[in-house]
This record gives structure tokens, sequence and C-alpha cells, in this order.
């Protein structure tokens, strides 16, 4: 059993210190970007590309949630999309008893407020993350894959039980949930809101990869044992980032349930675990704006891909499968190495 | 009681078929380190090789062969294509490289074959039932199963554990690299281990065949389970792999036919129905946490 977190010392998240010039213009035509894109695609007459870089930008969120602690943490989970439909789960359960006027649980109000809800998903995310983790970090390698994989599709069968909430065939969200006086409902207003807890989000890790916290995740991650033998109990570190990872995936399912008006256990499927995780690998695992490269990359080629052939996957298949073989770090570090890419290290 | 000892021998028969899942799995996890996804898609090739076979030629031999030869074909080229190239690589990698393995299956599967379930019909020798016991009658076809699988079990014993090529096989779970430096063939013996591997999953595919539907996607959910049976039963281990299968097919048969019975004692219909389903599917994963809790490295380490 090979144990892969002694052996990668080739991604080193360095500490985001003083940016490079380089790279903060990088960042910053990024960002020009991502805030001109609704008005270009509406000027060259293609609105419909707004909805598809909303989906870039939510599964960004939960790419790079995960990517906190499978690339930054070694902890590989393929349990992932349990946080991402837990999230996608508040959200329509909030919304369903709010217009049935009853009380969840018997004393938890329904809302459609988007300042309620989102906290409330990152929070039971975050709750769920601790009890999973908590139990799963005491197993390593394999058995964490399949321990992780264990628990979420636990939870997805339990969620297709749930008849009061829809079972197989998931809640319908009329409408998607209030902020303020903004129509949420309009695609482009929708984006940026997105955008903003997007932005806010890599902001958040970014920091945290950067903090004394963030130091201890990579030691771990290259050498448990020195930094146990330095003093150091990695199993509060790994779980605490465990739990920030579970709440960047809820937030990010709560939002999807918004974005679909619409949550079924589909968002807790094992194969939506498969799918982020091919979003931080294709990205590059252990960099900051890999995962939104790779969502980018998987979503934007599924879309093209499914317009050309009833068949897309056979396309996507082998495209996978070179990624794998011949690119070392995924997307991000293609475009490293062809000196385009925003590496870090 | 009769209905008990039924589902008890259909667990045995389901059990019997995860482990010939499961040994190839674990057999391929414990040495060569892969985590390979696409086990399930090699089940699917045995299937429908099988299934296809048996509809242009209507022989039963024709179509045992096809499955067993089609499946441990493409298994070996797929080592000597892909995962030849991932032995190295970490667990991500692996996962995501069997997984876009999938993905191409599925799609070729669903081009050659389309996306209506083939149905294939019981081999006329083994139609039928018997009476077991007085009360307790039960198809010819699934004791057969269950006959097959556990001489599978005892041949994989005995070559795991009486043969020269099982010596390395074991010698090659626990002490890989010193098995090279022995100056063993090890390209070979991957191959070798990884098409024996497909083999199994090619026989378990094409006996499933008559009992379920023979579609895509019939490999990614008996996969997870596989899966499921690995880890509990100690990854790499071909005894822990019987066992585990044993008990996950026991008990997952068990609860998906008593626990909306017991439910309906404390609840209405349709809804005991379906959170009994429901809880029953959780059944093995809640099984499998428990077991990693005690023992995170299974029931029967390989690796000591």
């Amino acid at each position: 059993m090979s144990d892969s977190t002694t052996t990668d010392q080739t991604l080193n998240p360095a500490a985001p210190a003083a940016p490079a010039y380089g790279r903060s213009l990088a960042l910053l035509a990024l960002a020009v970007a991502l805030i001109a894109l609704p008005f270009f695609v509406q000027a060259i007459g293609q609105p419909a590309l707004v909805p598809l870089a909303t989906r870039v930008l939510i599964y960004a969120i939960a790419a790079a949630s995960l990517n906190l602690a499978l690339g930054f943490g070694g902890m590989v989970s393929f349990g992932h999309a349990a946080f991402f439909g837990i999230g996608g789960y508040v959200v329509g359960i909030l919304y369903r008893t709010m217009v049935d006027d009853t009380l969840f649980l018997g004393f938890i109000p329904g809302t459609d407020q988007l300042l309620i809800t989102l906290p409330a998903a990152l929070l039971i995310g975050g709750l769920f993350a601790c009890v999973i983790g908590a139990l799963s970090l005491r197993t390593s390698g394999v058995q964490f894959i399949m321990i992780t994989l264990a628990f979420a599709q636990m939870l997805f069968f339990l969620f297709v039980s749930l008849k009061a909430y829809g079972g197989d065939d998931g809640l319908t969200i009329r409408r998607r949930n209030a902020l303020f006086s903004f129509n949420t409902r309009d695609d482009i207003t929708f984006y940026f809101i997105c955008l903003v807890i997007a932005a806010l989000v890599f902001l958040a890790l970014w920091r945290i990869v950067g903090s004394r916290f963030g130091m201890v995740l990579a030691g771990i991650r290259q050498n448990e044992r020195r930094m146990a033998a330095i003093g150091i109990a990695p199993y509060r570190y790994k779980l605490a980032a465990f739990v920030i990872s579970g709440m960047g995936a809820g937030l990010a399912g709560a939002l999807m349930a918004n974005y679909l008006r619409f949550v079924s256990p589909d968002m807790l499927h094992w194969t939506k675990s498969g799918e982020l995780m091919i979003m931080v690998i294709l990205g590059g695992v252990g960099t900051l704006l890999g995962p939104l490269l790779g969502a980018a990359a998987l979503v934007v080629l599924e879309t093209v891909l499914t317009g050309w052939t009833e068949h897309w996957q056979i396309v996507l298949g082998p495209i996978l499968l070179l990624v794998v073989l011949f690119t070392q770090g995924g997307l991000n570090g293609l475009l490293g190495r062809l000196g385009l890419g925003a590496r870090h290290d | 009681m009769t209905l008990v000892l039924e589902q008890l021998l259909n667990g045995l028969q389901f059990g019997v078929m995860l482990f010939l899942l499961a040994a190839g799995l674990t057999l391929i996890f414990g040495i060569m380190g892969v985590i390979n996804l696409a086990h399930g898609s090699l089940y699917m090739v045995g299937a429908y090789a099988s299934a296809f076979v048996a509809a242009q030629t209507g022989s039963v031999w024709l179509a045992l062969l096809a499955g067993l030869a089609g499946a441990a074909i493409i298994g070996m080229v797929v080592e000597v294509v892909v995962l030849r190239r991932l032995y190295a690589r970490d667990h991500l990698d692996q996962v995501l490289a069997t997984f876009a393995l999938i993905l191409i299956f599925n799609q070729a599967v669903t081009i050659l074959f389309g996306r209506q379930p083939l149905f294939v019909s019981v081999p006329p020798a083994l139609n039928g039932s018997v009476q077991l016991l007085p009360g307790l009658t039960y198809p010819v076809y699934r004791l057969a199963i269950i006959a097959v699988g556990l001489m599978v079990a005892l041949g994989l014993y005995l070559l795991i554990n009486r043969t020269r090529i099982g010596m390395l096989v074991r010698a090659g779970a626990t002490h890989r690299e010193m098995v090279r430096a022995l100056g063993v063939d090890i390209r070979l013996l991957y191959t070798a281990v990884f098409g024996l591997g497909a083999l199994l999953a090619g026989l378990a595919g094409l006996m499933a065949g008559p009992i379920l539907a023979v579609q895509v996607g019939m490999g990614e959910q008996i996969l997870i389970m596989t899966f499921v049976v690995v880890v509990i039963g100690g990854v790499g281990s071909i005894r822990g792999a019987f066992f585990g299968a044993l008990i996950v097919g026991l008990v997952d048969t068990s609860l998906r036919a008593f626990m909306p019975g017991l439910l309906r004692q404390v609840m209405t219909g349709p809804e005991a129905d379906a959170l009994g389903a429901g809880l029953a599917s959780m059944g093995i994963y809640l099984l499998m946490a428990i077991v990693l809790l005690v023992r995170p490295k299974g029931l029967f380490p390989a690796h000591v």
C-alpha cells in the first residue's frame, strides 16, 4: 500500500508570500474577466452562457473546498457529495417548511432568505463534516477513501427513503431564495451573487493556506509522523481542515439548490463526489486556482460535448485519461509550464 | 422459517457473487496497490459478451467461454495500456484514471448495444427448482451459482496457498520490492493477476445475466458494494474477501427482506416500505463504518 502523504513533495503549497507582480496582474485580469463576462456574453448575443458561468462558479466553490482537504491536507475524501447535498437539502427543507408553514423537527421555522439559508447550510455542512471527519480520520489511506464514501452513501440512501422530502424525486424550490430587494431570479444578478461568494471563499482559502494553520496542514500532509514528533497533534488539524472543507461544500450545495431551484438525492450520489474530485485533479491538486480551472474545464467540456454528440462521455473519458497520464499537476501545472498560469510556488 | 432459510440462501448467492468480484479487486489492490474503479466495468463486459454470444449462437458453453475470455482479454489490455502507468502514482490519479475508464466502457457499450437492457435466459439444464426441505423449493440456477462460487473460492485458496504462482502472489502482496529484487518478472505477474481478477469479474457478470438485467451501469452498482466487501474483509486478503462477501451478502439480503416488515409494525405501510428500503441500503455502509472504526485494517488484514 503506497502512502501518498509522504511522497508528493512536488505539490508544495508554499506560502502565498508577497505575490509576484505578474501573478497579481493575472489575478486582476481574471477578476476583470469574471466581472465583465455577463455583459460581454450579452453583447455577443449568447445570454445562455451566464447560467453556465454560474454553474462553473458554484462547482468551483465546492471543488476548492474539497481541495483544502484533498490537496492541502492530503485527505482523499470520496464523500464530499454528502456535504454538497446536505447544503442543498438545507435550502430545500427550509423552503418547504416555509411554504407548508410548519416547523422542521418541531422548532425550526422555514425561511427563504439567502442571508439565513446560506449560513445555515454552512453550519450544517460543517456539523456533518465534524461528525463524519471525527470518525473517518481514525483511518487513513484506502480505508479513509472508502469510509468517507460509506458515510456519503448512507446519507444518499437516507434522503432517497425520506418520502416527506421527496424521496427519489427530490424537492422543487419554486423560487430562488431572496436577498434584500435583488431579483435573484434574474440570471445576471444570481451570477454576481455567486461571484461575490466565490471570491470570498477563495479569499478565505488563500488566507487559510498561508496561515500557520495551513503550514501545519501542509507539514502533516508531507510527513505526519514528523509533525507529531515536534509536538503537533495531527488529528485536530486534519479534522479542522476537513470541517472547513465540508462547510465550503455545503455552501456550494446551497447555491446549487438555488441555481437549479431543485434538490434531489442525485446531489449526494457518489458519482458527484467523483466529479468534484475530477475537477480538483483536472485543475491541479493543492493549488489555489486549480479547482476553478478544473470546474470550468469540466462544465464547459460537458456542455460542448453534449451539444456535439449524445455519447459525449466517450470523448470525455480519453481526455481525462490523457490528463492523468501525461500532465503532472493538472491544467494549472500545464499552464504553469507554458509560463501562463497562476502557479504559486 | 422457510422464508428465513430462503433469504439466507439468497444472501449466500449474492455473497458468492460479491466474492468473485472482491477476490479480483483485493488481489489487484493488494499486489499492485491500484484502486481499480473499472473493475465493475469488467463485470459488465463479461455479462455483455456472454449475453451477446448466447443470443447469436444459442450455445451455453460458447457464451460461458465468451464471457470469461472477453473480460480477461479486455482486462489485460487495460492493464497493459493504462494501469501499468499508474502503479507508482498516488491513489488520486488511480481513482481519476479508472473513473475515466468507467466512462469509456459505459459509453462504448451503449454505442454497441444500445440503452435497452438485454435479457438472458437461464440455461435449460439449470432451469426449474428443487425441493431442499419440505416446503422450501429453490431455483437450481441460484444453487449452481453458490456451488460455482464456493468452488472458485476453494480453487483460489489452493492456487494462492499451494502453488508457486500463489507463493509469488503472496510474496508480492507483502514485499513487492523484494520479489522484484529476487528476479521475478513482476510485470508479467501483474498482468497475469489482473487477467485473473478480470476473469473472475467476468464470471460474476455472466452468471448475474439471467438473474439481473444486463445493462449499462450494472458494474457501478455492484462495484461500490464490492469495495465495501474488500474494506470490511481487509484490503489484499482473499480470506477477508470471502468472509467479507458472505457477511455483506447475508446482511444486505436479510435487511432488504425483513426491514420493511419490521418497520410496518410501528409505521404505516408505504412509508415503512420506503424507509425500510432506505435503511436496508444503508445497512452495509453502517456495517463497514463500524468495522473500520473498531478494526481500521479490516477483519482479516493481509499486511501484518
